[in-house]
């Protein structure tokens, strides 16, 4: 009864939609005030729809109704509750669901918080996201229905979860990863309704941006658990694969870095407004992009859970009407956007220009991987496959200039900068930098080329990070207003937000320089109480016992580990067989350290008792992730910035024009 | 020139220098790193009429042969045959063979082809491994008889 109740509510949220995304907009254009303010309770409606289906959907699986088509396979009633809770993300037609719930959140959160936003604007940019949601209501009624009935013969258990779903990991990263992919779509919503009214200032900038900033903050979080769950679920001890669903949800993240930094731009400078726009517009196409390689089955990997062709298709169209119909309006209106800033071709808007075009070369580079395998074999020119070495070797192309100029940028004044002071803390940093990174490589044994240039470019970057700070403070301080103390507490938080994120991009690179140049694997064949040695650490194998998990048994593999004779840790690697999908997996046993990761994984079983195990030691591999949090931090705090509050933002949407001065002491 | 214009050349032109390098680099990596994808029988008896040179890299996808599976006593060491619908090619790999690795399974290789029908593997993926399997591989798939009715569960045919 409640899944009918579910599918009812869907359908009243589709019609919700399908009002806010007419009346507010026709209001807008009217200038009809009532239209207009119907915007706020549409979205709120649209919002308790479809967490009421989503409710219903949550409710089936944990009183395990397998008459539920969706919840038939996807549970099972041995399935640990908490996985219950999770698994109504575990499939194609909930992921939707979920999806559309994300949506609906963004959209209420607008509306709830936008009071400053003129009443026009707001309407507009409800009324883009309300169309959005109109293709994917549509998407899930006509073609992926989670609630959809195995009536009358419907199965008495269901066909359990996919076990590499039954993970910690799981529950986090599909809801952060989607917060993050439909975070987007409010950036385009803004860019849109800017596009819409003519009014292409850079007031939009400054509303859109914190929103840009949480979505980026999340899809970072998001990407770096799906990195940290493949680690530490696949078994491999990889960290990134460029697979291509990988690949899907790192696309809107790079644009998304490009789209931060140019609307950083915009707002402050007034330059560069029809290039963030279009960001705008690419970073929520890319997303819908990764949604429909994902789930129309074109690609095939473990998030590709069922293909149907009529499904790849309405995400095609939908991907066609939404980004070509953007890409047109933006075409008709693009030559209106006039940009009248100034700069010098030595000046800050220069060096994030410069970046922007390395983000955006990066994109390209992926993109064209990821596709073009498609491309070849829909030209019935044969399958292939892009190996990783392809994405290693652009990536280390693009990543030397690119880390440069992240560097330099900060240093860098507005409009114009000296090429001579520059030149000269440039030579600084460079020294330092040079001299950190080959010091601290130095000290491992057999180092190696390429773990100096990562070492170096992450020490330049923290260096330059550092000295820009010192540089503001200096600038206060000889101007005999503050002390040293309080001029490092009037840097505002979005100042700090900027040092986080690149403090944070450093440390993951630290992380996949030394885990990529140090990392040491070996796969052996060991008998009980065989010893393997690596990197000092001495891995002893202490034999196989049997466990039973609630709807798995298991071998566990256990390992001592030892370090000049002293216990350090004891690991257990599991290889579970799941007897409802007939399906084997691995659960490797890692021991998390700040400078290493002991990683063990077991293989199969030999023929004369011996086992098959991969051991692994991970420098520093850790710092992967912790880069990206610092980076998501980073962000957060940017949002959290004075000029953001309900207040700031009223103020400044009345006065456009600002004072240069308090301009200098925004920083990005 | 006024400044204004020599302004704009010189960042045009960057522009194009960037984006040119780019494409070059890119088309010389990508060069490199395309394997083709073939099935044993292609293997043996060409594509398109192109039989692929021994010392190539390329991709194989086929279903391993019962009873074909060899490994070394002592070392990791690990040869199979696959195959499709015609004759059969040898796979040697050195390593872990994926979880779902099961005769009378389908399975993507990665190697070089070191004679006619033998391939020194670096890579074996199993379906449900978290790569790339190329669709292509289903459909070729597509109308081989299970030798071992038992293992065909819904999740080999169901997936795809």
């Amino acid at each position: 009864m409640l899944a009918e109740l579910g599918n009812f509510s869907l359908i009243m949220a589709l019609m919700v939609a399908i009002l806010l995304s007419v009346y507010p907009m026709w209001g807008a254009y009217k200038g009809h005030q009532k239209m207009m303010a119907m915007a706020k309770p549409l979205a709120i409606g649209m919002f308790l729809f479809t967490a009421f289906a989503y409710f219903c959907l949550t409710y089936a699986f944990v009183h395990d109704d397998f008459s539920v088509a969706y919840v038939a396979n996807t549970s099972n009633s041995t399935l640990p509750i908490h996985y219950k809770y999770t698994a109504v993300w575990g499939g194609h037609e909930g992921s939707f669901l979920l999806w559309t719930l994300i949506l609906c959140v963004w959209t209420l959160a607008v509306a709830l918080f936008s009071k400053a936003i003129p009443v026009k604007v707001l309407a507009r940019v409800l009324a883009i996201l309300g169309m959005v949601g109109i293709g994917f209501y549509l998407f899930m009624l006509l073609t992926s229905n989670p609630f959809d009935r195995l009536l009358p013969f419907y199965p008495i258990d269901g066909k359990d979860l996919n076990p590499l779903l039954q993970d910690f990991g799981m529950i986090i990263h599909p809801p952060m990863l989607y917060m993050g992919y439909v975070g987007f779509s409010v950036a385009f919503a803004f860019a849109i309704a800017a596009l819409i009214s003519g009014q292409l200032d850079s007031t939009w900038a400054r509303w859109s941006r914190p929103w840009t900033l949480a979505a980026w903050s999340f899809l970072t979080v998001g990407v770096a658990l799906g990195s940290w769950w493949a680690y530490y679920e696949l078994g491999w001890g990889g960290w990134w694969f460029w697979d291509p669903s990988e690949n899907a949800a790192f696309m809107p993240w790079i644009i998304g870095t490009a789209l931060v930094h140019s609307l950083a731009v915009t707002e402050k400078r007034k330059v560069f407004k029809s290039w963030t726009v279009f960001l705008a517009i690419a970073a929520f196409s890319l997303s819908l992009l990764g949604t429909f390689l994902i789930r129309s089955g074109v690609l095939v990997s473990v998030h590709s859970f069922a293909s149907d062709p009529s499904r790849g298709l309405f995400i095609l169209g939908l991907l066609v009407v939404i980004i070509g119909g953007s890409l047109f309006l933006y075409a008709l209106r693009a030559s209106q956007i006039k940009s009248n800033g100034r700069y010098g071709l030595v000046s800050r808007e220069v060096f994030l220009m410069g970046n922007n075009i390395f983000l955006t070369a990066a994109t390209l580079v992926v993109l064209l991987g990821t596709l073009f395998p498609l491309v070849h074999k829909e030209l019935g020119m044969g399958s292939i496959s892009i190996g990783a070495p392809f994405f290693d070797q652009m990536f280390t192309y693009l990543i030397v200039p690119f880390v440069l100029l992240l560097g330099i940028g900060p240093l860098s004044r507005w409009k114009n900068q000296s090429l001579q002071a520059l030149s000269k803390q440039i030579m600084i940093a460079l020294g330092l930098s040079l001299s950190a990174g080959l010091l601290v490589n130095a000290g491992f044994e057999q180092s190696t080329y390429m773990a100096d240039l990562g070492l170096v470019m992450s020490f330049w970057v923290i260096i330059t990070t550092v000295m820009e700070v010192r540089q503001r403070i200096e600038q206060q301080v000889t101007a005999g207003k503050y002390s040293t103390w309080q001029s490092l507490q009037k840097l505002t938080a979005s100042h700090w937000g900027m040092v986080l994120g690149h403090l944070g991009f450093a440390v993951t690179l630290i992380g996949i320089t030394l885990v990529s140049a140090y990392n040491t694997e070996r796969n052996v064949r060991m008998a009980e109480g065989d010893s393997v040695n690596l990197q000092g650490y001495e891995f002893v194998f202490k034999g196989i016992s049997q466990l039973q998990g609630p709807n798995y048994s298991a071998d566990v593999a256990h390992v001592d580990v030892y370090q000049n004779s002293q216990l350090v840790s004891t690991l257990k690697a599991e290889k579970r067989f799941y007897p409802v999908q007939r399906n084997v997996m691995t659960e490797a046993g890692i021991d998390s350290g700040f400078s290493r990761d002991l990683f063990v994984a077991l293989g199969e079983q030999l023929k004369n008792g011996d086992w098959s195990l991969r051991i692994y030691v991970k420098p520093f591999i850790n710092w992967i992730w912790a880069g990206a949090f610092i980076m998501a931090i980073g962000g957060v705090f940017s949002i959290s910035d004075k000029r953001y509050r309900m207040g700031n933002l009223a103020r400044t949407a009345s006065s456009a024009k600002e004072n240069p001065k308090n301009l200098m002491e925004q920083a990005s | 020139m006024n400044p204004r214009r020599q302004k704009r050349l010189m960042v045009v032109s960057a522009i194009v220098l960037v984006i040119s390098a780019a494409v070059g680099l890119m088309l010389y990596a990508l060069n490199q790193n395309i394997d083709l994808f073939y099935t044993p029988s292609e293997v043996i008896q060409g594509k398109e009429g192109n039989i692929p040179e021994v010392g190539q890299r390329l991709r194989i996808g086929g279903m391993v042969v019962e009873g074909s599976v060899k490994r070394d006593q002592e070392t990791l060491a690990v040869s199979f045959d696959l195959m499709d619908t015609g004759p059969v090619v040898t796979v040697s790999y050195q390593g872990i063979l994926p979880d779902l690795f099961r005769e009378g399974q389908g399975i993507v290789a990665t190697g070089i082809l070191t004679s006619p029908n033998h391939i020194d593997a670096h890579e074996v993926l199993a379906k449900h491994d978290e790569e790339y399997m190329p669709p292509e591989l289903a459909e070729k798939m597509k109308g081989i008889k299970h030798v071992k009715p038992s293992e065909s569960s819904d999740y080999e045919s169901g997936a795809y």
